[in-house]
């Protein structure tokens, strides 16, 4: 099997300390590999999003280690941790965070230019990203013309520009219409299956059935996880009905 | 489920062989409760009797063997259709819900943890709706499967969904009698242990 995108060793986190020490996560280990889409599930405060958080760099863990494309985040810089986070993770959230006064393409584009990229490649690959969500054709748009739902799809190209390997969703569909949610879910699976590794934090049962492999969060702890998807035929061939 | 309406159904389209019945059945609902052959015809008799189909006229072939039989909708059978999709399906008793069933039996049965029975529960439904998820996603383009998968995806969603709600309901339920518990003096009633 090929190295994972996504690492995290026994990975706890606390919030206080003494009696009033409080375990956001306590001995989780994961392994996401590539074209692996994983989907977190959990009640609220069992620590889903604290995990993602991790796993992108943006809080750090109080012991065990999280590592993204082989590379220890403890063991970074701040200027590294940086780096990776452009370079290597792509996030979704459920609020856009679009920049209203930039047009579609110039949001998707500004990850990659921030990260020393000349203007014309950039472009270039924002508009390939942009074309892979459908969502070409209105590059030139600003994010107050365009519908929650193709905000969203901007979000998702920002998300994968560039080739990033580690896609971090919270929740992405969380103001959307189901049918628009089921999309952008689409979205997130094909980008796995074209070899990206995605990680999915949702309390919709319908929205993790998309992945590869659900694992269950409570109180910071794994609880459980789905085995392995066998295929598709394999539910589906159950006695004849009476 | 009414095989006999399934069947006459797909009669309206055209005539057909018992073996072709079964496997439009099958495609139309994307092999999600499979025939056997013995049904389909037990089932074609019985229309037959009822004069609800016809063997076709222009069959030349032997007509006494089962599936060298084409089978036609009669006007009496378009009739029984129509009023098959213009009645609603009656949920009048709720069906047996071995799964409800076991959580009530549960949450009262000495040394069982309820809430390992309910992530057991939730982890086996979140697996099935994964490969119903993938199953629907590989037949796209057939409307009448992607209506079935969207159903068993839905009922699956509902299931984790109580499931989710039976944990919170636990929790409140653990809380109050806590709460009782620890507000009354030693030896007296509590609420819970008083209503059961």
């Amino acid at each position: 099997m090929s190295s994972p995108v996504l690492e995290l060793r026994d990975v706890g986190r606390e919030h206080g300390r003494g009696e009033a020490t409080v375990h956001a996560l306590d001995g989780v280990s994961l392994s996401v590999g590539p074209g692996e889409f994983v989907a977190i599930m959990g009640p609220s405060g069992s620590g889903k999003s604290t995990l993602l958080n991790l796993a992108g760099g943006l809080d750090s863990p109080t012991h065990g280690d999280v590592i993204v494309e082989g590379k220890r985040l403890g063991g970074l810089t701040r200027s590294s941790l940086a780096q990776l986070r452009r370079r290597a993770v792509g996030y979704v959230f459920q609020s856009l965070n679009l920049i209203p006064s930039l047009t579609a393409v110039e949001n998707v584009m500004l990850p990659r230019e921030l990260d020393g990229i000349a203007s014309r490649r950039a472009r270039s690959e924002a508009l390939d990203a942009l074309r892979e969500v459908a969502m070409d054709e209105l590059a030139e748009r600003f994010p107050d013309d365009m519908s929650g739902g193709q905000q969203q799809r901007v979000a998702i190209a920002r998300a994968v520009v560039g080739d990033r390997r580690l896609i971090l969703a919270d929740e992405p569909t969380g103001a959307l219409d189901s049918q628009t949610g089921e999309d952008v879910l689409r979205m997130l699976r094909a980008r796995c299956d074209a070899g990206a590794a995605a990680v999915l934090v949702t309390h919709d049962a319908r929205h993790a059935g998309w992945a590869d492999r659900v694992v269950f969060l409570r109180d910071g702890v794994l609880v459980d996880e789905t085995a392995p998807l066998a295929g598709p035929e394999s539910l589906l061939s159950t006695s004849p009905i009476e | 489920m009414s095989i006999r309406y399934g069947l006459l159904s797909l009669l309206e389209r055209r005539p057909m062989y018992g073996y072709q019945l079964r496997q439009e059945f099958e495609a139309s609902t994307g092999a999600t409760w499979p025939l056997n052959v013995g049904q389909v015809y037990s089932t074609l008799a019985r229309l037959e009797r009822d004069g609800l189909v016809a063997v076709s006229d222009d069959e030349t072939a032997d007509a006494d063997r089962e599936s060298q039989r084409v089978y036609a909708i009669t006007d009496n059978g378009r009739a029984e259709v129509r009023t098959w999709f213009a009645t609603p399906v009656r949920n009048t008793s709720p069906p047996r819900d071995e799964l409800a069933i076991k959580l009530a039996l549960a949450v009262h049965t000495p040394g069982v943890d309820v809430h390992a029975v309910i992530q057991a529960q939730r982890t086996a439904t979140v697996r099935a709706l994964q490969e119903y998820t993938r199953a629907r996603e590989a037949a796209a383009d057939d409307l009448s499967w992607l209506l079935v998968a969207d159903s068993l995806i839905f009922a699956a969603e509902a299931e984790v969904r109580w499931l989710d709600h039976c944990e919170t309901r636990l929790a409140r339920a653990a809380r109050t009698r806590t709460d009782a518990a620890s507000a009354k003096p030693a030896g007296s009633v509590r609420r819970e242990d008083a209503r059961s």
